[in-house]
């Protein structure tokens, strides 16, 4: 990335305001809005120019935000459209991204007019995302790939899957990898909805059978997909670890909502001081979740991050299980309707509904938060060995190549 | 600003480790919580006269150094981290912090020079039976007579109050409450030292029967005053508590790098792994709500006082205990004996959590305050 140079808020906001100018959300629409907010550096300030940024620090972005929220509130409805490609397919690309790929490709992400979605993920190798089976043979200026994908978000919907696939099984798991960036229209890609506990399938199956990809659509070199992989998943605990930004916010606003209008009045007095507690221990957990990624951002901008950044996702994952679990205590008998019902849908956005019908949705929903992403136990481990320093457990497929490592499905 | 912590913050960290380290290790710890008194008379005077510790946050016109809750959370955060036994929250934050909310300025000006320098060590006498730091459950009376007051009545879980040269005490007089100073050598007050869970802190029960007292409150409403003297000292113990935690978390991991089971050093297993993850959350946790009602605190917003110091002492409360409790567990039959200092940390922890109102006591605050 090129070296940060510095720029006033004033003259930040000064860009805004040129922006708001050329083309205002309120007379063009939201691609042709976000395509000019890309054009003029204000997508991700801290990306180099040209490439939707400015080269400044991303702390920047705030003021972007903050002046585009106060005079182009309805730009922010759509942001979730494209949650992978926005928060992981953009820094994975702009890092290892062919020169000639990255404009092109990066405004399309920022408008939202390419859905991305990542092909990480197999029925043979989850958490052991290294272990994974698909494999991509070289021919000629091509690479054909055949396997099996599978919870992979949004897939239906994508224009481009960021791929891992081995292209060396004779070398141990991590050494044989590589990442591909793959046209999901290509012929040999077939996406089947996956069906999950809430009815719906934002889940993917995604079988590959002769599928091709040119050569130039390898991030990274050869082999060096685990070190491309590794800058996605960075970014995807970022993303799924933060917290809301607002005091009181994003979950635990609705469990308070929940409890205001429908529990707290009706209950005996027992069972509402037991709630009530639960609930303001809930808001507190909430609260520490949101400062302490405050403490982490301050930590980085002080060039000294400690552990508080590495604790969010885990954090965030157990507490939202547990807010949504008390939401459908504090329903008690009405939990057991479920209004939504559990017609199959194929989402392609995030967000929905009013307090009741998200708790309850968010109940069944947030069951996942401890899987993806990396398991809650994946990210003890991480905790406990990179953080803590505590010795690995001894693992039976250090150095020995993939193909005779013992694997299930 | 959140977090702003500044290069002299870290000075002061700094300065205060090394001192703890080198006056209060295990085996000092062990020998003053032994003794009656509790403490080390020479160190306590050192800590004032070198370090200045003792007047933190008393003015610097009366002998203190003019800081705020931010500095009083670093040190505390370390004499946590040590298990240091002074009656450093006693005097230095209880009774300094109620004497600056509460007391008169001629009390001030008299009191406030002799804490700060380690002359006296002062406490606040506010609880009874119930040990809720509730101003409507005080029932010691204080009488007038003539120019002078005399004090009726039973203070119990009262910090340090056993070796106190001085007694702030809180009680009920025609006109309501009232805070009054008493000597702690004063004919008619019966000091008892408590045999208390937590051997590195103590506690006594002091009755005082027609003692000669001083009142000392100034105009304004004192149980608002008392109230945020509480918070101050709440927002000083969850630091307390941090520190502690997170020896606590350091104790365990570095076992667990070097205790081999079953030809594997135990911290490869998942079960300890997991443990000390899990502890790592609730010890940054803990942190972010002691540094953030630190901060809360020093801003001087008394709404935002009141909920960040009941957030925080919740919080760090429960997690301190569990980080002690899972100490002992990770250490095996070793963290269950009188040798290792797990058993310190965890009675330290428990009673932390219950002096000056228990987590679920601060909740219930929180939630009326919250609307919850």
């Amino acid at each position: 990335m090129a070296p940060q140079r510095t720029m006033s808020e004033e003259e930040l906001r000064e860009r805004v305001r040129a922006l708001l100018d050329e083309a205002h959300p309120d007379e063009v629409d939201q691609f042709t809005f976000r395509g000019a907010q890309f054009d003029h550096g204000l997508a991700w300030v801290h990306f180099p120019e040209g490439l939707g940024g400015l080269g400044l620090s991303p702390k920047m972005q705030a003021v972007v935000n903050d002046e585009l929220r106060k005079h182009a509130k309805r730009v922010y409805e759509d942001l979730m459209v494209n949650p992978i490609g926005i928060g992981m397919g953009a820094p994975t690309l702009l890092a290892y991204g062919p020169e000639e790929l990255k404009k092109p490709l990066l405004r399309r992400i920022f408008t939202g007019e390419d859905i991305w979605c990542q092909l990480f993920s197999e029925p043979g190798a989850g958490s052991d995302v290294a272990g994974l089976a698909t494999r991509a043979v070289r021919d000629g200026d091509d690479w054909i790939v055949n396997g099996q994908k599978v919870w992979t978000t949004l897939a239906h919907v994508a224009k481009w899957g960021m791929l891992l696939a081995r292209t060396n099984p004779d070398v141990p798991k991590h050494e044989g990898l590589s990442y591909f960036l793959l046209d999901m229209k290509s012929p040999g890609v077939e996406v089947r909805p996956l069906y999950q506990i809430t009815g719906e399938a934002e889940f993917n199956e995604v079988f590959l059978n002769d599928v091709r990809i040119p050569h130039r659509y390898m991030l990274g070199k050869e082999g060096e997909g685990w070190k491309v992989a590794i800058t996605t998943l960075m970014n995807e605990r970022t993303a799924l670890g933060g917290g809301s930004s607002r005091k009181g916010g994003g979950p635990i606003a609705v469990l308070v909502q929940l409890w205001q209008e429908r529990g707290r009045d009706s209950l005996s007095p027992a069972r509402r001081a037991v709630l009530r507690d639960h609930i303001t221990q809930l808001y507190i957990e909430s609260e520490l979740l949101r400062l302490t990624a405050l403490r982490a951002r301050a930590a980085q901008k002080s060039g000294h991050p400690g552990p508080e950044g590495s604790v969010g996702k885990l954090a965030q994952a157990e507490l939202y299980k547990r807010i949504w679990e008390c939401g459908l205590d504090v329903l008690g008998a009405e939990g057991l309707v479920y209004e939504a019902g559990y017609e199959r849908r194929r989402p392609t956005g995030f967000g929905r509904g009013d307090a009741l019908s998200l708790a309850k949705y968010q109940f069944l929903r947030s069951r996942a938060n401890s899987i993806e992403g990396g398991t809650s136990e994946v990210m003890r481990n991480i905790l406990g060995e990179r953080v803590l320093g505590l010795p690995q457990e001894p693992r039976v497929d250090k150095g020995v190549p993939w193909k005779d490592v013992p694997r299930s499905g | 600003m959140d977090f702003a912590f500044t290069e002299e913050h870290e000075e002061l960290r700094q300065t205060v480790r090394r001192f703890l380290e080198n006056k209060s290790p295990e085996a000092a710890v062990r020998r003053w919580m032994e003794t009656e008194r509790g403490y080390d008379e020479d160190v306590w005077l050192e800590m004032a006269g070198q370090m200045g510790l003792q007047g933190l946050i008393v003015p610097e016109a009366q002998g203190g150094a003019g800081l705020g809750p931010v500095e009083l959370a670093i040190v505390m955060e370390e004499m946590g981290r040590v298990l240091f036994c002074a009656p450093y929250l006693s005097s230095a934050v209880l009774a300094a912090r109620a004497l600056l909310e509460a007391a008169s300025e001629e009390a001030k000006a008299e009191l406030l020079p002799r804490i700060a320098s380690g002359e006296i060590v002062a406490t606040l006498a506010f609880t009874e039976k119930q040990a809720l730091w509730d101003p409507e459950l005080v029932r010691t009376e204080a009488v007038r007579r003539g120019d002078s007051w005399s004090i009726d009545g039973v203070k119990d879980y009262v910090l340090d109050g056993h070796v106190a040269h001085v007694l702030l005490v809180v009680a009920r007089t025609d006109d309501g409450l009232g805070l009054f100073r008493v000597e702690g050598e004063a004919e008619g007050l019966r000091r008892t030292l408590l045999p208390t869970l937590d051997l590195t802190r103590k506690l006594a029960r002091c009755q005082f029967s027609k003692t000669p007292a001083v009142r000392i409150d100034r105009d304004g409403d004192l149980a608002k005053a008392l109230e945020r003297t509480v918070a101050h000292t709440l927002v000083a113990l969850s630091a307390e508590q941090v520190g502690g935690a997170q020896r606590c978390l350091e104790m365990s991991t570095d076992y667990a790098k070097t205790r081999i089971q079953f030809g594997r050093p135990i911290g490869s297993f998942q079960a300890i792994k997991h443990k000390c993850a899990d502890m790592l959350v609730e010890v940054e946790f803990a942190r972010s709500a002691a540094y953030h009602a630190a901060f809360r605190a020093a801003e001087g917003d008394e709404n935002e006082l009141l909920t960040a110091s009941a957030m925080a002492k919740s919080y760090c409360s429960e997690a301190y205990f569990r980080a002690a409790a899972e100490t002992i567990q990770i250490h095996g039959g070793m963290g269950f004996t009188w040798e290792h200092p797990a058993h310190l940390y965890f009675k330290r922890a428990k009673s932390s959590a219950l002096l000056f109102g228990d987590p679920v006591f601060h909740r219930e605050k929180l939630a009326d305050r919250l609307g919850i």
